[in-house]
């Protein structure tokens, strides 16, 4: 019926156009950072590297102090790491409680956890930062991953949920009849197919940790546990205009996350589907 | 071998509900125990000490004077009728609403296009979506940073306006009161684009393709099959994608301070920016608490009216029958 027609490669070329224009800052990305400093400041930005060098990157690794990109960079693992583990755990059953107990408390419980989706984050900061700091979470790795878990677990709950109550009840029901525990049935036969909607929850919540500025801003500004986005941030403020520096970090900074998305992307939309049947 | 299951799940709490309510009648035992209640403990909790107590008393430090360290006292609604006098402040809810809603409507109109030209036919249509999709990978601040780059006043930008004969568009983007906003929304749709393609897309796997066909035989045009067909089945992903357009474009803090820091002159500055300087720059926390907590009931209204209007009409329809 719909079949590949002269239409159909207009479409295709546009879309090309389209693309290669909305990925020409990722050109300019890459090429001024691949530039010496006068080159990234003396030659037209669009104009190739001449001389390709890495001596931008071998720079901003050898600097020490604030600018530390390692450090960062193992916070950022951890932390993102962490929290997206705590939320395939604890965000997956706590939505498979939730949603396939049809109790008035438990429907009740999961539509009063979907309303942390929109309450803005600014107004429990301060608040969070002192609890935070009495008991103990505030500046390590860690912590800030469990920060994280507690954050985003309405996220995690409304794509498990959704994905959860569009599954038929039956593969439980055999799960139980052939002897298995509940716990057994949710991890051994549940769980793996709810896979669609963990590789959505570990895109979108390790996009949101990994990226996220202003909750390390100001919970570990200053600390030894800063993510990426925070070095970048002081380390970008000492750089004034060293754009091929700058850039530097910005590629070493968002390669894992790329690597992470590449990876899970198959199952990114088909996890999407899931929860959009509900 | 199933009697002593079933006993077990009543003993354990699961049917008891169940029995209670229907209490003379033969209690209706589930099948199969979907885990136990206490799986969602270290959920729930965290939920509710980070969303609903942190949060309350958050909403309670906007009635103080409290600047971050030692005591405080209760002082009624003078921070906000401090709010109310204060210019920047509505300037900046001036410039947040402006944001967002501009932000939504050109985010989801461009994303829904690119996914139907996405959807089916274009050869190299995966490709494609994971390129289109790439800017959303980036971090806001990184993003922030790059188009610092490109919107300098000797930047690619201008450079590029100059080769087309535009010489008279060359402005310092950024710097430019009137311009400075415009600048700053074009590059949270650059970034943000992908994401509303790939929820209208998986809105879109969902559609039938037979449906679409049956109307094509009929002799339905495109646009008749998109506005009949298509799009009353894909109201759950418009749904999704528009509430979180809205919610991201009401709270925009990355873009805003790494690209301009709400300059020049409070032309660029958001709730989020201002509530972020008054709470930890200046240290003013029982201010910035009550700007927060006018910035949350901002936000929880335009996203239940959000619900409110793109709510799958079909659906309330059957229920009502």
């Amino acid at each position: 019926m719909f079949r590949y027609t002269k239409g159909t490669l207009v479409k295709e070329i546009l879309m090309w156009i389209v693309a290669v224009i909305m990925l020409l800052p990722f050109y300019l990305l890459i090429n001024t950072a691949l530039k010496t400093s006068a080159d990234a400041i003396g030659t037209p930005a669009f104009q190739p590297a001449t001389n390709p060098t890495f001596n931008s990157f071998v720079e901003i690794f050898q600097s020490g102090g604030s600018g530390n990109i390692f450090v960062g960079l193992f916070n950022s693992i951890v932390i993102t790491g962490g929290a997206v583990i705590g939320l395939i755990i604890f965000g997956g059953a706590t939505a498979y409680v939730l949603t396939r107990r049809l109790s008035r408390l438990s429907t009740t419980l999961y539509y009063l956890v979907l309303v942390g989706i929109v309450v803005p984050a600014q107004l429990g900061l301060v608040p969070l930062y002192i609890g935070a700091r009495a008991i103990g979470l505030l500046g390590s790795p860690v912590g800030m991953a469990v920060i994280y878990t507690a954050m985003l677990m309405p996220l995690a709950v409304f794509l498990y949920g959704g994905f959860v109550r569009a599954l038929p009840t039956e593969y439980e029901e055999a799960a139980t009849i052939d002897g298995a525990s509940p716990f057994r049935t949710y991890w051994q036969v549940v769980f793996p197919l709810l896979a669609p909607a963990t590789g959505t929850i570990s895109i979108m919540t390790g996009i949101i940790v990994w990226n996220d500025f202003f909750t390390p801003l100001i919970f570990l500004n200053g600390s030894t546990a800063a993510t990426l986005p925070v070095v970048v941030y002081s380390y970008v403020g000492s750089l004034v205009t060293n754009w091929n520096n700058i850039f530097a970090v910005l590629i070493v900074a968002l390669i894992p996350i790329t690597v992470l998305y590449l990876i899970m992307q198959k199952r990114f939309i088909q996890g999407f589907s899931g929860g959009l049947k509900s | 071998m199933t009697h002593t299951q079933d006993t077990s799940l009543d003993s354990r709490g699961t049917a008891r509900v169940e029995s209670g309510r229907k209490s003379g009648l033969r209690p209706r035992k589930p099948l199969v125990r979907y885990g136990s209640w206490w799986w969602a403990i270290p959920g729930l909790l965290a939920v509710l000490s980070v969303h609903y107590v942190a949060t309350s008393i958050g909403g309670a430090y906007a009635f103080t004077d409290f600047k971050g360290i030692g005591s405080f006292n209760w002082i009624g609604f003078d921070n906000f009728v401090k709010i109310v006098g204060d210019k920047k402040v509505f300037g900046s809810i001036g410039n947040t609403i402006f944001l967002a809603i501009s932000f939504l409507i050109i985010t989801n109109v461009v994303g829904l296009i690119f996914a139907l030209a996405l959807n089916r036919g274009i050869k190299s249509r995966y490709i494609l979506r994971t390129l289109l999709f790439l800017p959303v990978v980036l971090s806001p601040l990184a993003v922030s940073y790059i188009f610092r780059f490109i919107f300098q006043v000797d930047g690619p930008f201008n450079s590029v306006l100059g080769a087309i004969g535009l010489e008279s568009w060359q402005r310092p983007w950024l710097a430019d009161p009137t311009w400075a906003i415009f600048t700053i929304l074009a590059v949270m749709v650059w970034q943000n684009i992908g994401m509303a393609m790939i929820i209208y897309l998986a809105g879109l796997a969902t559609v039938p393709i037979e449906i679409e066909e049956a109307a094509a035989i009929d002799g339905a045009s495109a646009w008749q099959r998109f506005r009949h067909i298509t799009f009353p089945l894909i109201q759950p992903a418009v749904a999704i994608s528009t509430t979180l357009a809205l919610t991201t474009g009401l709270r925009v803090f990355d873009q805003v301070q790494g690209m301009t820091r709400g300059g020049p002159f409070g032309a660029t500055d958001t709730l989020s920016t201002v509530i972020y300087r008054e709470t930890f720059a200046n240290s003013h926390f029982g201010y910035g608490a009550a700007l927060s907590l006018i910035f949350t009931v901002i936000v929880i209204a335009a996203a239940a009216l959000q619900l409110f209007i793109t709510r799958d009409r079909n659906a309330a329809a059957a229920r009502k029958k």
